[in-house]
């Protein structure tokens, strides 16, 4: 049975052309890009040009980039490293975010309000998408940071990212974005969003998982969160992940060059799907704005059914998915998502998401078209609260 | 053919698939003539079940359990093992049965999962106490145990119960009971709860 993968949100898998990019950093090219010798050189020049690609690709200088761990230590450097930074110099204590955050964002803005920050955290419409005045209302003169992720990863929602960074801008702040999930389809240059600081990961972008940068504005002083031999200018200690740094570059620029091409290709197929679901399955709410959105992103919730059970009754008939429930996440809450669409309990257990990718053909959007209905189906009429 | 990968246990992946004695439609549940009805939870903890039982009157045994829920895999699995177990049991044994001899049942349930077994039992013991209800035995109605959340009605003795299992956090007794998730109101009274089992029982 061919596997239709419409998870690509989660998780992409490594294009060739990446992995070939890759392969010799692993037992030909195998150097410390801190040795002095030929192999240590070979290894840190590989690591200096796809800095200087990746640089070029965002539109950003070199000594810009900090190659991490992925997308969560990004967003963790940027708000913990800059947050401590600036009250080392005296600067506020405030912080600006919002409900739709991914964790890595959400959970530490946490950790920093219990080391004594204050964070504001921002409601969206119920479209999915921040309305730049209620960013500008939550602004005080405390306020340090602002971090609104760019498309987000369970609804495709895509934020204004550069009419926040102009009112950040205006008042002084710093404005961080998370971008993992827009790479692959919107423009990252850094100077067109107006950003300081942009996370970027690699396994959203059919990269290798493990990367990730952060894009900093030269002059923005970050402390760093590991401490050692001093890499990545002493921000990111920690021998550099070669093959993977290879890898990062390499699937960035191939997401960037074909990225209006496939936009095209895969909105055509996710509103075939959106349009399908509709037209066969009664009770439904589609979450999220249907414009402003990932072109590979669909996100629906069935009344009366829990999202488990639809996502372990597709993955049965060939369909991997995800969904929003309690029952399905590493905690007992429903996606603080959809909640923060005003929706209501019932609708963030009965949420699916499914992600189109570069693999994605009309043959699996059929197969789900064809699945789907009768899952709903089977699973409403065990349900004692559907209609 | 060769297996497929599957999240859960073998047992969980039958009972999921093929669930034993549920409802599937209004017309059965109207034809059962079911002689108790109990319903717990609620769609903001994400799981609802609902059962349904006929009781031999004269044996005081349960004939036939029935359920219908809004569950993830677990929860559906867990109630189509229970609804197996208590066929022909006395009620008073029904009644008495845990979580724990559930899931053991059905040979294990992730960690986080284990609280969605929940559901069954107690749904159990609602159709039990509804049928002592309308058959007029309100003496047998059993509330041994002070409810302490009334929206999935647990009681003090599930806490102990939990308690005596090894939760020792309020997380952890929520990932055995859901206790106070819906509910946020209960929580500093389950917190007295959880500290007075564990001095109870000389858990530290």
């Amino acid at each position: 049975m061919r596997i239709s993968y419409l998870d690509n949100a989660a998780t992409t898998p490594v294009d060739k052309r990446v992995l070939d990019a890759m392969l010799p950093y692993f037992s030909e090219k195998y150097g410390n890009p801190g040795s002095m010798h030929k192999k240590g050189l070979e290894a840190k020049e590989a690591v200096e040009e796809s800095r200087k690609n990746v640089a070029k690709l965002i539109g950003a200088e070199p000594d810009e980039i900090i190659f991490v761990s992925g997308g969560t230590e990004s967003d963790n450097l940027a708000l913990i490293g800059v947050a401590n930074a600036l009250r080392e110099e005296g600067k506020g204590n405030h912080i600006i975010t919002t409900k739709i955050e991914h964790h890595a964002v959400l959970d530490t803005c946490k950790y920093l309000e219990e080391q004594g920050f204050r964070v504001t955290y921002v409601d969206v419409e119920k479209n999915g998408i921040v309305n730049p005045k209620e960013i500008e209302k939550a602004i005080t003169k405390n306020t340090i940071l602002i971090s609104v992720m760019y498309a987000n990863n369970e609804i495709g929602t895509i934020q204004p990212i550069s009419e926040i960074a102009k009112i950040a801008k205006s008042k002084g702040i710093l404005f961080h974005t998370d971008a993992c999930q827009a790479a692959e389809y919107l423009d990252i240059n850094v100077k067109n969003l107006g950003v300081d600081l942009m996370t970027l990961n690699g396994s959203k972008i059919y990269g290798p998982k493990g990367i990730g940068i952060l894009y900093a504005k030269k002059g923005i002083v970050i402390k760093p969160l590991i401490y050692g031999g001093g890499q990545e200018k002493g921000i990111r200690s920690g021998t550099e992940n070669v093959p993977a740094i290879v890898g990062f570059a390499k699937a960035l620029e191939i997401a960037q060059k074909e990225r209006e091409k496939e936009s095209k290709r895969l909105t055509r197929l996710r509103n075939k799907l959106i349009e399908g679901i509709k037209n066969k399955i009664p009770n439904i709410h589609i979450n999220g704005d249907l414009n402003k959105r990932l072109p590979n992103n669909a996100n629906i919730s069935f009344f009366g059914v829990e999202g488990e059970s639809v996502v372990l009754h597709l993955d049965a008939n060939g369909v991997c998915a995800s969904t929003g429930s309690a029952c399905s996440s590493h905690s007992l809450e429903p996606s603080h998502v959809i909640k923060a669409l005003g929706l209501s309990d019932e609708a963030s257990h009965g949420s699916i998401r499914f992600t189109l990718g570069r693999h994605t053909t009309e043959e699996d959007i059929n197969k789900v078209l064809k699945k789907l209905p009768k899952i709903i189906e089977s699973l409403r009429r065990i349900s004692p609260i559907a209609k | 053919m060769k297996k497929q990968k599957w999240f859960y246990s073998e047992k969980v992946r039958e009972h999921f698939f093929h669930p034993k004695n549920i409802f599937r439609s209004k017309k059965e549940i109207e034809r059962f003539k079911a002689d108790g009805v109990g319903m717990v939870g609620n769609p903001a903890c994400g799981d609802i079940m609902k059962m349904w039982i006929k009781v031999d009157k004269k044996k005081q045994t349960i004939k036939e359990c029935k359920y219908q829920t809004f569950g993830c895999a677990s929860a559906i699995a867990t109630t189509s093992v229970l609804s197996e177990m208590v066929k022909g049991m006395k009620l008073d044994d029904a009644f008495r049965i845990t979580p724990k001899d559930i899931v053991e049942k059905l040979g294990g349930l992730p960690k986080l999962k284990y609280h969605c077994s929940v559901l069954g039992d107690r749904a159990l013991r609602e159709a039990i106490n509804d049928y002592y209800r309308k058959t007029n035995q309100l003496e047998k109605i059993v509330t041994d145990s002070p409810i302490v959340d009334e929206t999935l009605k647990i009681t003090e003795r599930d806490i102990e119960n939990a308690v005596i299992e090894g939760a020792k956090t309020l997380e952890e007794v929520q990932e055995k009971t859901k206790v106070g998730i819906s509910n946020k109101k209960v929580i500093p009274r389950v917190k007295e709860l959880i500290k007075k089992f564990k001095e109870k029982h000389g858990i530290k």
